[in-house]
């Protein structure tokens, strides 16, 4: 009924109509540098592209990262950084192993453990941040240290899970009717993905609606964009950096389960390197460091652009694997350069405004 | 005295000071011979100082040397470079990629320091273009030299890991006959006096200053606020090449994978610990120094405790976060209101002082 009584919309008011917003800009051109990198690859390598089961595998390999990248992305978009979630990670699939084989765990209670670690961590960061008002940078790094270091005292050697339950659990896979490929004797191999990339799929869709629709995900935007405003409206922003942290560890804690049901090994080196290609990707899929800007589905694409990369350069024969790091290493040049121009002509134009 | 004290007291060097002085008491009441100088004889026949002091010195001088580096660019800049450590490989990878070529003399060895220098301070440019330039973020910009720049030196050396075995490099590594006093040691307390000197001479510490604390007010100020981002960034640079050339020089050998591995978040914390903001403006070099070597002296305590080395970073974050709590502005206006609360004729003393002053 409302609709009817509302003014028709003249001319002038459709010219005014709000432009497509920073956010939305950055997520488009991430996404279609996705489907045109992986289209390309398709139409020029064909072979493994071209096969439903690689691409699948893009998730099976890295829902782990995709779900820390997610925390990663609440909490730049509130204008903070952690970069403790790869070490939280290695912890996590650490202490979990260690609990199932030698404590004789149940699945749900190693999953209970993922968890508490991770609320732990979060906990502790999100108050010392928060609260005590201490560099992001700092507390993240000594989080990072110290889930680093205690992985290695709860067990130096890498272990392997033998608990039959949960080895059940990493083998579970879903099969994808109608979708598969045939082998080399001709037989139909479907399409399956593993249990991790539910979790993963499942945790983009919630934060996605947790920063899209809920009261606290648009205070996130705010407190990032500008924290000084955000407090005269009556945010209170300690407690929303608070808990974009508590968020950020809790996913973390998830990341590390995920990654465990996906390789069913605890190991001091896992997800080495992990935060900073947890940036990369949250940077790639149209996140700023400097808050307020960005999209989790952007930061979803980001880890696949970021991994599709990588099979292109292996893909064009350049095997030795320096090529990857470089290549990744010009992708994340040319994302941060555009992004820098596009954000630039934009402040600009209003400017001339 | 009193005044002087008070002074002290104010500065940013309270905490890391009182830091360094705790570990040190710890060490005197765990095992007093912690501190023992000895005189040894080493591989060369030179006698030469030994000790866990002489090794936290020594061991550190890489770390002090970037942290000064990093002091700049975070003043300047209000980030901090993360690709110190990958631009450090490629330093050095360059370095012995000249040395390998030639035969191994002193202008020779100059020769590949000045090289090194040149790439580092290129990477350096690159980083402070994106920076100031660009007005990107410097964790965001240097991440792509932190991803790309280890495989570049990989890829200096054609994918190896080649050694240079000369007693020249010895020197610059370890010691140079007839001084007691390892050669890195020396290097730091160099760099480090000139620049403070250049510091003290110029307007280089104001501008940077300056810069960090309002780029806007700077500028109008006709302070270029382009060029001492860069110019922070290429200091950055050379400190950096300086780090890679003695590290490089200890080993004898180049690996790419792990020369100064994770220094860039070593040097952060010194300069953190050190008392300066990381989101810029007003810096203290000697805090960063005395940061790089308060992480040093903890690790090297540590490993005389017998710790495992693998383990030791979760007692390091543990320490970390203390000092950094005690520091924080909420916990030091905390500890002053409750000083007030109890003490309540201090609190006179210092509104007496600031209306004299």
């Amino acid at each position: 009924m409302r609709n009817k009584n509302k003014q028709p919309a003249d001319p002038q008011r459709i010219q005014l109509r709000e432009p497509i917003s920073n956010t939305n800009l950055l997520l488009i051109i991430t996404v279609c540098t996705f489907f045109g990198m992986y289209g390309m690859a398709m139409a020029v390598w064909g072979g493994g592209f071209l096969n439903p089961q690689q691409f699948l595998d893009l998730f099976n390999n890295n829902s782990f990262l995709i779900v820390i990248s997610c925390g990663l992305t609440i909490v730049m978009i509130a204008g903070g950084i952690d970069i403790s979630v790869g070490g939280i990670t290695a912890l996590v699939t650490m202490a979990c192993v260690v609990y199932l084989d030698d404590k004789g765990g149940s699945v749900a209670g190693s999953m209970a453990l993922a968890l508490a670690i991770g609320t732990a961590f979060g906990l502790v960061q999100g108050l010392l941040v928060s609260y005590l008002e201490i560099q992001p940078f700092i507390i993240s790094l000594a989080g990072m240290f110290f889930a680093r270091g205690m992985t290695t005292i709860v067990s130096v050697a890498p272990r392997t899970a033998e608990n039959e339950m949960f080895m059940a659990l990493k083998e579970f896979r879903i099969v994808i009717p109608g979708i598969g490929s045939y082998g080399k004797t001709g037989n139909f191999i479907p399409a399956r993905i593993e249990l991790g990339v539910v979790i993963a799929i499942a945790v983009v869709i919630l934060v996605f609606i947790l920063l899209k629709w809920t009261r606290f995900g648009r205070n996130l935007y705010a407190i990032g964009g500008n924290s000084q405003s955000a407090r005269m409206l009556g945010i209170n922003v300690k407690r929303t950096r608070f808990f974009s942290y508590l968020i950020c560890g809790v996913l973390s804690g998830i990341g590390g389960y995920v990654y465990l049901l996906h390789t069913g090994a605890g190991n001091a080196s896992n997800a080495s390197a992990s935060e900073m290609q947890a940036i990369a990707s949250a940077i790639i899929g149209g996140t700023l460091l400097t808050g307020g800007v960005g999209n989790v589905i952007g930061t979803l694409f980001g880890v696949l652009s970021l991994k599709t990369i990588n099979n292109i350069v292996i893909a064009s024969g350049l095997r030795e694997p320096y090529w990857q790091s470089i290549t990744t290493g010009m992708m994340l040049c040319f994302f941060i350069l555009l992004q820098s121009v596009i954000l630039r002509i934009r402040a600009g134009g209003t400017k001339r405004d | 005295m009193a005044k002087r004290f008070q002074r002290l007291r104010k500065s940013q060097l309270v905490i890391p000071l009182f830091a360094l002085l705790l570990l040190a008491l710890f060490n005197l009441i765990r095992d007093p011979s912690f501190f023992s100088f000895n005189i040894t004889v080493n591989n060369e026949g030179n006698s030469v100082l030994s000790g866990n002091i002489i090794s936290i010195l020594n061991s550190a001088s890489e770390l002090a040397i970037i942290s000064i580096g990093m002091t700049l660019v975070t003043a300047s800049s209000r980030g901090q470079d993360i690709s110190v450590g990958a631009v450090a490989a490629i330093a050095g990878s360059v370095f012995v990629r000249v040395l390998k070529e030639h035969t191994i003399n002193w202008p020779i060895i100059l020769l590949a320091f000045v090289c090194a220098c040149l790439v580092a301070v290129l990477c350096g440019a690159f980083n402070g273009t994106l920076v100031a330039g660009f007005g990107i973020q410097p964790m965001i910009a240097t991440l792509i030299l932190l991803t790309a720049g280890r495989p570049i030196a990989y890829w200096i050396n054609g994918g190896a890991t080649p050694t240079v075995e000369s007693p020249l490099l010895g020197y610059i590594g370890s010691f140079i006959p007839g001084v007691p006093i390892p050669t890195p040691l020396l290097i730091v307390i160099v760099f480090a006096i000139f620049v403070s000197l250049v510091l003290r001479l110029t307007n280089l510490g104001l501008y940077t200053q300056a810069v960090g604390i309002n780029e806007k007010s700077a500028r109008l100020n006709g302070i270029n606020a382009f060029g001492m981002k860069m110019l922070s960034f290429m200091i950055l640079g050379i400190c950096v090449s300086i780090a890679g050339c003695i590290g490089v020089s200890r080993m004898g050998l180049i690996n790419h994978e792990t020369l100064l591995l994770d220094i860039e978040m070593d040097a952060i914390l010194a300069v953190a610990i050190g008392g300066n903001a990381l989101s810029g403006g007003k810096f203290s070099i000697t805090g960063s120094v005395i940061g790089a070597y308060i992480i040093q002296a903890l690790t090297i305590t540590l490993y005389a405790m017998k710790v495992p080395s693998t383990a030791v970073k979760a007692y390091k974050a543990i320490v970390i976060i203390a000092i950094v709590v005690l520091g924080s502005p909420v916990v030091q206006s905390f500890f002053l209101r409750l000083r007030n609360k109890m003490f309540p004729k201090p609190a006179k003393v210092e509104e007496k002082q600031a209306y004299a002053e």
